[in-house]
Formats: structure tokens, C-alpha cells, sequence
């Protein structure tokens, strides 16, 4: 007992010095770090803050009232971009509510009904490879199924196309945020007799209810976005038209095809579109961080 | 001997308790719930071994003994919570009112609604109070806006958390303290009005006060339900329980009453545990 005692009590004396030694050491390293992180950290930033000035700077010389009053229109006559921005809520909007009840479907049956089932781990597998195709796959996918099929390109099989993309993002995070739910939880909804489709739905849903909107949230700031996959579905369209069965105009269409063209005002007016893709992408971003913070 | 009248703070007729239940008949000290030969196993491991026990009505047993013993396992046995995993089964009978709990035609919802449960760490749903106890009721019975609103308030007194809530009973049950929390879980446990209730060390996760406020509230419930209480508390054991088993390898080593255990225990096993000699 004493011989331990005085050991203890000698040993930092003894060690003082290679204490210190270390100490100076990991001092070193800790700075030396830290800067690599701060260089790291302004290079992202510097990156982001460059595309975004520049969006504002080009982007906001092209805004006017005419941009939201008046369809696209030939060059040398003014023209905005009503049709692409009302094409692209359209499509959103219908591929959204085409992949929410989808993804939050598969999300719950993977998360509370397949736990260590085969099928439950080949369709998260699939949803996971889907998650990360590339989107012009997805395009062709829904040009041969939908465009090929029906003998024209569609605002309907633009937003299927959205549709395919978004859902793997909310069967994600749905399943994510299911499991997240604490397993006292249930067991506490289970010790009241509740049966298991009440328990997932009254209480599992209730607890993971923010996580799952931030998970829609996000996958519409995705599809908002997209340009690729509808290149071959909505293909786009120089006129007013809110015809799903027809070519419907976008606002990525339109930016990919006005961006690369030899007029200037077309290209002042693709700028000015992605200066409202970017704020709007980013205002659905902000509201997704919103509702996680209401959470934490 | 445990007349209740007058005590509650609700009289019990009006409160839509259509179903007879027992526990609005006097206690007669019989057993609730008999176990008899009950073994239980987590997949080939043997949990439980060859236990007998009779839980006395409205009486609070208490459950002792060090971790791994499995008396949380047979409280899990009790209300069929082992159900939920592939893997965990139990052999043997536990009866009650001449039925066996353990078999495969027992309604595991309905049998859960007879017999409560709260478990260590509160679990407040992330709903509103009032829905935190409207949840239970409202999935084994069907009642009007008003009877639903007396059962709340009924539910809540009982679990002396009424004058804390009454204000605010529209609010998150997040916002409350782990006490209250715990509190609620009991009353949204009560509110089904259950025949036995289970505590899976209720006050493990709590401070001091909050800690007597359940052991006072558990001394009020007994008149009124058959309670069963895990611990690793002795002095809880001691306070609360009047009837204490000791567990040890997921054998029942010794039953008796409280002051008997505590002070006479018959087995070795027994008396090295309580007096700290291991566990």
C-alpha cells in the first residue's frame, strides 16, 4: 500500500521533463492544425463567396419586372423568363408530391419493417446506388419510358424524371431519422397496448416529424435544380405553356441554353435565372437548418 | 383494509369506467398474478431460471438484486414486451384471472393494458401533455371529449402531478423535468387503468426529491393497483415494497416481507447483497 503511494507520488517528478517536452510538442501540433483547418476552411469559403458574387453582380443587372411578367422571346425583343419559372415550380412541385409519399413509404418499411430482412437490405442498396446516379441516366431512363412511349416530350415525364431523383433522398433521410426515434420510445407506446402501425405512425413519426421535412425540404432544393434529366423529358419550351402532356420550359433548360448563346440579353437573362434558382435553392436550405435547429 | 373512497381525487363511477375492474374491490390479498415455472431465454442463454412467484394484490413487490440478475427480465416476461424480439421466449405459466399470459392466443395489447408499465428513464411522447395521457386511453377506449378531459385530470392527480400541469396542459411534456416526466409516464400509464402496474427502476435516472415524490406516490397507488418495482435501491426496497424478492443468476433465491428480508433473511446469497457484500 505505501510502496504504491510513494510511486505515485514520484512519478510526475520524475517525468517533469519529458512532461514538458510532450507538452511543447503537442502545442506544435495543435497550431499547425488548426492553421491547415483555417486555410482549408477559407479556400471553400472563398470559393463559394466568389460564385456567389459573381451570381449577384451579373445576375442582378439582368433582374426587372419584365423577367416575371413576359415569356422567353427571340432575341433583339426583350422578353423574361415567366414561362421557365412557372415550368419549374410546376415540375417541382408535381415531382415532389409524386416522390414524398413514395420515399416516405419505403423509408418507414425499411426503417421499422425490414430490419435484418434480405429484401429490406437490397432495396436500400438499390435506393442508395439511385441516390448517386448520374442524373442523365435518369433522363434516359424516363425519355425511353415516357418520352419514347407517348411520342413526345413532356412537363409530365419532367417531373417523373425530378421525381426518380428525389426519392432516394427522402427514403433516406426518412429511414434515418426513423431510426433515430429511441428504441424507449416505442417500447413506452408498445407498454401501453399500442399496436405497431399506431406506435410507427402516432409516435415514430410524431419524434422524427422535422427530420423527415428537412429530408423533403432538401430534395426539393435538389430537383429545383436539376437540369440534366430534363433535357430529354420537359425538353423546354420557348412558349407560355402549362400543358403537362407538352414541352414545358425550366429554368436550369433555359439557363443551360441562353447561358451558351451568342446574345448578350440571353445571356444576361441567364444569369439573372440562376441568380433565382441559386436564392431560391438557398431560401429552402435556410428553412431546412431552421426546422433542424427547432429540433436540437 | 384499503378503502379507498373519498381519496381519489375523482369519484371513480363517472369517470366512464364501464369495464368492471378489481381493483375497485377490496383487496383480498390474494395473488394477481401467479409465475410458475417460468424459464426465459435470450436466444440459447437462460435468463430465467425455474421462477415461482406470487405478485399479491395491491400489494407492491419489490425486485432486488445485482445487474444481470433478471428481474428486469421477468418484468419484460410480465407484459409480454419480450414479444418484440425475434429471438427471446419464455416457457412456464404466469397467470392471471385463470388465464395464461404466456400463451400464443393472449391479445398482447389488451394484456398490456392491464398491466402498466414505466421504465428507468422517462419517456415523455413528443406531444403535449394532455395527449400524453389521451394517447393510451384513447387506444383501448372510446370516450367523449368531457370524460377523456376527467380522465386526464383524474390520471394526473393520482400521479400528484395535477397542480404543476393544469396551466399548461396544452404544452410540449418535453418542457417538463425529469421528474415530472417521470410523473407523467405514470400517469399516462394509470390512465389506462391497469391492474398491475410495473416499475423498471423509476427513480434511477432522478434527483432526490423528485425520487421521494415517486416512492410517495407509489405508497398512494398501491391502494389501488398491484405494483411491482425493480430496484437497486435498498432503502428504496425497504421504504416502498411490502413484499421483497432477491435474484441472483436469473434464479428467485428468497421471497418474503420486506422487514424480513432486511433484517432476517434466510438465504446467505441474501444477506451478502444486502448488506453489500457483492453485486
Amino acid at each position: 500500500m505505501s510502496a504504491t503511494t510513494i510511486a505515485a507520488a514520484s512519478a510526475p517528478a520524475k517525468d517533469a521533463a519529458i512532461a514538458v517536452r510532450l507538452g511543447r510538442r503537442r502545442r506544435v501540433a495543435d497550431r499547425l492544425n488548426r492553421v491547415l483547418c483555417v486555410i482549408a476552411t477559407l479556400i471553400g469559403l472563398a470559393l463559394l463567396a466568389s460564385i456567389l458574387l459573381t451570381l449577384i453582380v451579373r445576375g442582378a443587372g439582368g433582374l426587372s419586372v419584365s423577367v416575371f411578367t413576359q415569356v422567353t422571346a427571340p432575341p433583339g425583343s426583350g422578353g423574361g423568363l415567366l414561362n421557365a419559372i412557372v415550368g419549374s415550380l410546376i415540375q417541382t412541385a408535381l415531382g415532389t408530391a409524386m416522390a414524398t409519399p413514395i420515399g416516405l413509404l419505403v423509408g418507414t418499411y425499411l426503417a421499422e419493417y425490414a430490419r435484418g430482412s434480405a429484401l429490406g437490405t437490397a432495396v436500400r442498396f438499390v435506393s442508395d446506388i439511385l441516390l448517386s446516379a448520374p442524373s442523365i441516366l435518369i433522363g434516359l431512363f424516363i425519355y425511353e419510358l415516357l418520352v419514347q412511349t407517348t411520342g413526345g416530350f413532356s412537363g409530365f415525364a419532367g417531373a417523373v424524371a425530378l421525381a426518380v431523383i428525389a426519392i432516394p433522398i427522402v427514403v433516406r433521410t426518412t429511414e434515418d431519422m426513423l431510426r433515430l426515434v429511441p428504441v424507449s420510445l416505442r417500447e413506452a407506446s408498445f407498454a401501453l397496448g399500442a399496436p405497431k402501425w399506431k406506435t410507427v405512425i402516432l409516435i415514430c413519426f410524431r419524434a422524427a416529424r422535422d427530420g423527415v421535412v428537412t429530408g423533403i425540404l432538401l430534395s426539393v432544393a435538389r430537383i429545383a435544380g436539376e437540369t440534366a434529366p430534363l433535357l430529354f423529358t420537359s425538353l423546354g419550351n420557348l412558349n407560355w405553356s402549362v400543358d403537362l402532356a407538352r414541352p414545358m420550359a425550366s429554368l436550369p433548360v433555359t439557363i443551360y441554353q441562353y447561358a451558351g448563346s451568342a446574345y448578350d440579353e440571353w445571356v444576361q437573362l441567364a444569369w439573372a435565372g440562376a441568380l433565382l434558382i441559386t436564392a431560391g435553392v438557398l431560401a429552402i436550405n435556410i428553412m431546412a437548418r431552421l426546422l433542424l435547429r427547432k429540433r436540437g | 383494509m384499503n378503502e379507498t373512497t373519498g381519496q381519489t381525487a375523482a369519484p371513480r363511477p363517472s369517470l366512464g369506467l364501464q369495464l368492471p375492474r378489481s381493483q375497485f374491490e377490496p383487496a383480498t390479498g390474494e395473488p394477481r398474478i401467479a409465475v410458475r415455472n417460468l424459464d426465459f431465454f435470450y436466444g440459447a442463454n437462460r435468463a430465467l431460471k425455474g421462477i415461482n412467484l406470487d405478485l399479491p394484490d395491491r400489494r407492491v413487490m419489490g425486485m432486488i438484486g445485482p445487474s444481470g440478475c433478471g428481474k428486469s427480465t421477468l418484468l419484460r416476461v410480465l407484459n409480454r414486451m419480450y414479444d418484440l424480439y425475434p429471438g427471446q421466449r419464455a416457457t412456464g405459466d404466469v397467470m392471471m384471472d385463470g388465464q395464461n399470459l404466456l400463451a400464443p392466443t393472449t391479445d398482447v395489447n389488451a394484456l398490456r393494458s392491464r398491466i402498466g408499465m414505466v421504465f428507468q428513464k422517462p419517456t415523455p411522447f413528443p406531444m403535449s401533455i394532455y395527449e400524453n395521457i389521451a394517447f393510451g386511453v384513447k387506444l383501448h377506449e372510446k370516450l367523449s371529449k368531457s370524460a377523456m378531459d376527467e380522465r386526464v385530470e383524474w390520471s394526473l392527480t393520482r400521479a400528484a402531478l395535477w397542480g404543476e400541469v393544469r396551466d399548461r396542459l396544452e404544452r410540449s411534456a418535453l418542457g417538463l423535468s425529469g421528474g415530472q416526466q417521470q410523473r407523467l409516464c405514470i400517469a399516462r400509464t394509470i390512465a389506462v387503468r391497469p391492474d398491475v402496474i410495473l416499475l423498471d427502476e423509476p427513480t434511477s435516472a432522478l434527483d432526490p426529491i423528485s425520487t421521494l415524490r415517486i416512492e410517495e406516490l407509489i405508497d398512494e397507488l398501491k391502494q389501488d393497483f398491484t405494483i411491482v418495482i425493480v430496484t437497486h435501491n435498498m432503502q428504496q426496497a425497504a421504504r416502498c415494497a411490502d413484499q421483497v424478492a432477491f435474484f441472483y443468476l436469473g434464479e428467485l433465491i428468497e421471497v418474503g416481507t420486506a422487514a424480513q428480508m432486511f433484517t432476517a433473511p434466510r438465504q446467505r446469497r441474501t444477506q451478502d447483497y444486502i448488506t453489500g457484500r457483492f453485486g
